[in-house]
């Protein structure tokens, strides 16, 4: 039987405000346990949660990026629960008046097909904290830094298919709030962390299977590794005549294995309730436009621009703008090269490369944007041949120096000088006689391919420095006598 | 709508709440008595009626996005009944 694959998504996206949304403890990152957990993240008694605007402006940016209506009145309710990253015993969060309504997310996919991923709505809500259960004899450890956290939580239609759409969707998203600059977008960090809804279906019919969720996946990579196992998993077990259990799944990036978490009895029942402590939040169309004009540019006007300002093809100007500091990486370099093809491809294959190696983000880079461009000056003006520059590029991320430099103490200029390079030729003429005379002897159209020796050892013996266009020159000349 | 001796055993584990047999018939009763007064009132015409979020009719007011609250760790922690290495220790939590 052919299977359909069908995937929805839950995203947490943590706002990058500098407090919390109900209290006004500090966000950052990496602080020492609960050393930014105040009374109200304390769940202390008497204290009250007082709303935080700026999570209201970013989730209205989120909404409008998303094409989504704006929840002009937006109430928080209480999803009950224990657990003890949890005090207050609830998650203040939004339900019935989310802020941000259904939009959608358009996708371009492999080979220029394109897909519309709808958005059912994306909610206000409280991070928990960490519960840590090594090292501690029997006990749990519990830092409530991240407990109020303001969140974004983006819920999908199941209109994914695939892995592939699945990811795709994920990046772009990832794009759209680090673009908007709402999220710092470190994955690694927890920043944003992917649920997915998973179900598969007899090709061609209409009823959703029975669908399990694969909670906090915090990698594309993993993502992709848990939607391909768990699609497996769910034919294998429809093949051999079994049945789908409603559960949740935890993926190990680690193993690559997935298990069930023992499902709770009651587990969906919140008993969900509008929050007492705090009033419905209005916001008017005037506050909706002023958001808007705050914008800033969104990627796929930036893709546009890209085409339109630096003449890059469409399919390079969406990789570059895929990620807002390669975009920026990108301007800031051609800026100062003036070559926005050569520095696009530099980008997205040599620099893209290294860093995906050495496991480091673009706005982290050692090649600079201006040492980049610096190398780009030099291959354009022929400085450098292609192959040179890689050489060059390697001892920059090594921290040689910028190219000038590198260029200069290794002596890797190449060579255009005429002189210089009949001097070789005629030496290569000399030693090899025999294949002078079989390519002398050959027909026209034949000789392009025997040329190809000749450049080789001319190539060697100028170490690799030759410019190629001047030694192919030279040398059909030259054998041609 | 009545609820009876489950229905009670099953919020009261849901609230963490323990209850003797007898005191989840008595509020088996109390529930069912405040649920009768709800049946009454779904008899009133709500059609175009929002849902009240809150008994007062006003606006949230929202705050400024800066940091006003200072690290407190060590007096919060001194009540706490088990801390180590900053964080607060509870009984094993792991599924």
């Amino acid at each position: 039987m052919q299977w359909e694959t069908v995937i929805g998504l839950e995203v947490h996206v943590q706002l990058a405000t500098k407090t919390k949304i109900f209290s006004g403890s500090s966000t950052a990152f990496g602080a020492e346990p609960n050393t930014q957990a105040s009374a109200v993240d304390l769940a202390l008694p008497g204290t009250l949660p007082v709303a935080n605007e700026e999570a209201f402006r970013f989730a209205t940016m989120f909404g409008l990026a998303v094409n989504a209506e704006i929840g002009k009145r937006s109430v928080f309710e209480r999803k009950n629960y224990f657990y003890p990253d949890l005090p207050k015993g609830y998650q203040t969060t939004q339900l019935a008046e989310p802020i941000v309504g259904a939009g959608f997310v358009d996708l371009e996919l492999e080979g220029g097909r394109t897909k519309r991923v709808r958005i059912h709505h994306a909610h206000l809500e409280e991070d928990a904290g960490k519960s840590l259960h090594e090292d501690f004899a029997g006990m749990s450890g519990i830092d409530l830094n991240r407990a109020g956290t303001p969140l974004i939580e983006v819920v999908t239609e199941p209109d994914m298919r695939s892995a592939e759409e699945a990811v795709a969707f994920a990046k772009k998203l990832h794009s759209i709030v680090t673009s908007l600059e709402i999220c710092d977008g470190e994955m690694s960090q927890g920043s944003m962390r992917f649920d997915v809804n998973i179900s598969v279906r007899p090709k061609g019919t209409e009823k959703l299977g029975t669908r399990t969720e694969t909670k906090n996946l915090n990698s594309f990579k993993f993502m992709e590794e848990a939607i391909e196992l768990e699609v497996e998993r769910q034919i294998d077990v429809l093949e051999d005549g079994g049945k789908i259990t409603q559960e949740t799944r935890l993926y190990n990036g680690d193993t690559k294995k997935a298990r069930s978490m023992r499902s709770k009895e009651d587990s969906n029942d919140y008993r969900y309730f509008p929050c007492p402590d705090l009033l419905p939040v209005i916001l008017d169309d005037e506050y909706i436009e002023s958001v808007r004009k705050q914008m800033p540019e969104l990627p796929e006007a930036k893709r546009a621009r890209f085409v339109e300002q630096y003449g890059l093809s469409s399919y390079d100007a969406g990789q570059i703008t895929m990620d807002k500091f390669s975009a920026a990486f990108f301007e800031a370099s051609t800026k100062i090269s003036n070559e926005p093809k050569l520095t696009a491809n530099w980008i997205m294959a040599d620099l893209g490369a290294y860093l995906n190696r050495t496991e480091q983000r673009i706005d982290h880079s050692p090649v600079t944007p201006e040492l980049l461009a610096g190398l780009v000056v030099r291959i354009k003006d022929g400085t450098l041949s292609s192959k040179i520059a890689k050489q060059v590029f390697e001892a920059i991320a090594n921290g040689e120096g910028d190219a000038d430099t590198i260029i200069e103490t290794k002596g890797l200029k190449q060579v255009s000088d005429t002189g210089a390079l009949e001097k070789i030729i005629d030496d290569i003429i000399a030693a090899n006689t025999a294949q002078v005379e079989g390519y002398r002897a050959a027909a026209e159209d034949k000789r392009a391919k025997m040329l190809g020796f000749f450049v080789g050892q001319a190539m060697k013996a100028s170490k690799g420095q030759a410019n190629p266009q001047a030694l192919n020159e030279l040398l059909v000349k030259k054998l041609n006598g | 709508m009545a609820v009876d001796r489950s229905d009670i055993a099953k919020l009261s584990k849901l609230a963490r709440i323990q209850i003797s047999d007898e005191a989840a018939d008595e509020a088996a009763k109390s529930i069912s008595d405040v649920l009768a007064l709800v049946d009454q009132l779904q008899a009133v015409n709500t059609d175009g009626v929002l849902p009240m979020a809150h008994p007062l009719d006003a606006v949230q007011r929202l705050r400024a996005d800066v940091v006003t609250e200072a690290n407190q760790r060590e007096m919060f922690q001194s009540i706490a009944p088990a801390v180590q290495d900053g964080l607060y220790l509870v009984p094993q939590v792991i599924e």
